[in-house]
């Protein structure tokens, strides 16, 4: 190594300290720490005792913990791709030449900026049973709605509606992907007499498939750690613990009964939960996602 | 045959349009209701909240006897002619008067938000804690990740991209793995219960904003750090008097989505808050729901409004920067 090429490397390690500081500190040592925990019988308040796999066994016997996993399963199954769908829907028409296309985008977006605990006090307004606004305006449509928080069929539900308000964030994503789409693609096969929904499918998903994926990805991890909701508007599971998800009860093994080993082996499987689903996703889409240049 | 055809493409292109303005139309109805019902329960009596059928303009009934004007809480009818009424400035009081006496008078209920500020007792508590990790987190991230970013793009160092990698691998962490250590890590240093384990992370350079300010640093021309190294410039001034000042608009992205995940947090100040004094806005709004119970919504709806209300303010005011900072997470990522 010459004499400038570590003045080079101590000048990168230096501007880089505060985040080698934040990986060895607040990332591996924690990371590694709860790997150690999660084969530990450990309340916090005394030092933490060896018990093997104990935690992982006890998994595969506890119901709870099967019916947090399958509640957050079913919830992501519905909320990933109806959000990504939604969204998509929303970008394509405001990619439209209309006008007031920023009014639009505004209305939106806006519900996505909306603090998480502050969307779970509206719509708990409005799932309410008795004087709810939805089941009010379903009524006036000759629905007789369900009592979105009280019944345990309709909790999930509920909260993947929640989740669809808030896609805002993925609507501007997609929106930006799609002014990158070149014109002339349209053009031409709008010279070729192609519909409007071939257009769609044949040139504008494959341009933009990249950002699908990555929307994806995020939904999916952001879907697996899903928190908030069921947290505030349920009180940590609502009735029959049907919307009991995985976070929650993570959560509540670590800081409600203090079982922080048992929390910490959940807390690792969730890792690789969401490593095999992102590697599967990766597989199942990789041929059709189309990167340019 | 060449005219009809055209007329008919015409038409059709009509109905396209008349489509896509439809279908905007309604999902922004669909998407801007709960806001706007939000507003309008904040400003309503309590006894408009639980009115069949909902409305949406807050009223307030009232009755006039000997020329006084009363608010009334509720109006039972008891024949075609006359109701009894309960009045709001004399509670248990009812009386019986002809229906006509009663009127509903368009009437937005501004103290709502006093009275659940004082409801929520430490507001004024949790408003300044929420400020202040905001601020601190704001400077913290944005000092940090520019530094580490500049580190990761404008030196040339061996090694250094493949560290990068380590920067993405390190975004995959879901936020339960470091949950517990982390809490116990401030347990023992005695910062339960205090707002540090809330901002001192930040100080620490995020892989997240790494990532974005690294990706703006990349496109500023190499030159212009060569021509001032030769002019005997050190590297740290390079940073600060060069490189920053045109990065200002990434600085802005990442001080934004900053303040927006503070103002919003929800579990880590769940875990690490302790007494009531030290909640932030998100906390103390749920702690407010959970100790009032699903009555007082009116109350409810104008504390969540004041929760909502200033990130709808910084939105407005940077409108342009949020949204090219979203879209570059996107495309570029």
């Amino acid at each position: 190594m010459t004499r400038s090429e570590r003045k080079n490397l101590l000048m990168g390690l230096a501007f880089i300290s505060p985040w080698i500081v934040g990986l060895l500190a607040l990332t591996l040592y924690p990371v590694l720490l709860s790997l150690y925990y999660s084969f530990c019988d450990y309340d916090v308040l005394s030092p933490p005792v060896w018990i093997g796999t104990l935690n992982y066994t006890d998994m595969v016997t506890d119901n709870v913990f099967w019916l947090s996993l399958w509640n957050t399963v079913v919830y992501t199954a519905f909320a990933v791709p109806l959000g990504l769908m939604l969204s998509l829907l929303i970008a394509v028409l405001l990619n439209q030449p209309i006008m007031g296309r920023s009014i639009f985008r505004t209305i939106f977006f806006l519900p996505s900026m909306v603090p998480l605990v502050a969307v779970a006090m509206i719509w708990l307004w409005i799932f309410n049973g008795k004087f709810g606004l939805l089941n009010e305006i379903l009524s006036m449509i000759g629905i007789d709605g369900p009592n979105w928080l009280t019944d345990p069929k309709w909790t999930k539900p509920a909260i993947v509606i929640t989740s669809l308000w808030q896609t805002g964030g993925t609507v501007v994503i997609y929106l930006a992907a799609l002014q990158d789409v070149p014109r002339h693609l349209y053009e031409a096969a709008e010279v070729d007499g192609a519909k409007p929904w071939h257009r769609l499918w044949h040139i504008t998903i494959p341009m933009i498939s990249p950002v699908i994926y990555f929307n994806m990805i995020m939904g999916l991890i952001g879907s697996l750690q899903v928190f908030v909701g069921s947290y505030v508007m349920l009180g940590g599971g609502g009735p029959d613990r049907s919307a009991l998800f995985y976070a929650v009860y993570l959560y509540e093994n670590a800081f409600k009964y203090l079982k922080m080993g048992y929390a910490s082996a959940m807390a690792w499987l969730l890792f690789l939960l969401i490593v095999l689903l992102t590697w599967i996703a990766t597989r199942l889409t990789c041929k059709h996602i189309h990167y340019g240049n | 045959m060449i005219q009809r055809k055209t007329i008919h493409h015409r038409a059709k292109r009509h109905i396209g349009k008349f489509m896509v303005y439809g279908l905007l139309i309604a999902g922004s109805v669909l998407f801007i209701s709960p806001l706007l019902w939000m507003l309008s329960t904040a400003l309503k009596p309590i006894e408009q909240t639980m009115s069949m059928p909902p409305q949406w303009i807050p009223r307030q009934a009232q009755v006039t006897i000997d020329d006084q004007v009363h608010d009334v809480s509720k109006v039972q009818v008891i024949d075609e002619q006359t109701c009894k009424v309960f009045l709001k400035d004399s509670p248990g009081q009812t009386v019986v008067v002809d229906r006509q006496q009663v009127t509903k008078k368009i009437a937005p209920q501004w103290q709502n938000f006093s009275q659940a500020v004082d409801s929520m007792q430490q507001f004024p508590r949790y408003l300044t804690n929420t400020l202040i990790l905001c601020i601190l987190t704001v400077i913290g991230t944005v000092s940090s990740s520019a530094l580490a970013a500049y580190g990761f793009s404008r030196i040339e160092w061996f090694g250094r991209d493949k560290v990068f990698l380590l920067v993405l691998a390190t975004m995959m962490i879901p936020f339960p793995v470091v949950m517990v250590p982390l809490y116990s890590l401030f347990k023992s240093l005695g910062w339960i219960g205090t707002l540090k384990p809330l901002w001192v992370g930040s100080f620490c350079a995020g892989a997240f904003n790494v990532f974005l300010l690294r990706q703006f640093f990349i496109g500023i021309p190499t030159q212009i750090s060569e021509s001032a190294r030769l002019d005997g410039a050190s590297e740290f001034r390079i940073f600060w008097q060069i490189i920053l000042p045109l990065a200002k608009p990434a600085l802005v992205v990442v001080a934004l989505f900053q303040f927006m995940g503070t103002w919003n947090d929800f579990l880590g100040p769940l875990i690490y808050l302790t007494d009531q004094e030290d909640f932030t806005l998100a906390l103390g709004l749920q702690f407010f729901q959970s100790q009032s119970g699903g009555t007082q919504w009116h109350y409810l709806m104008a504390a969540s409004l004041l929760v909502v209300l200033p990130i709808i303010f910084v939105f407005f005011c940077s409108q342009k920067s949020f949204i090219e900072g979203i879209s570059m997470t996107g495309v570029k990522g």
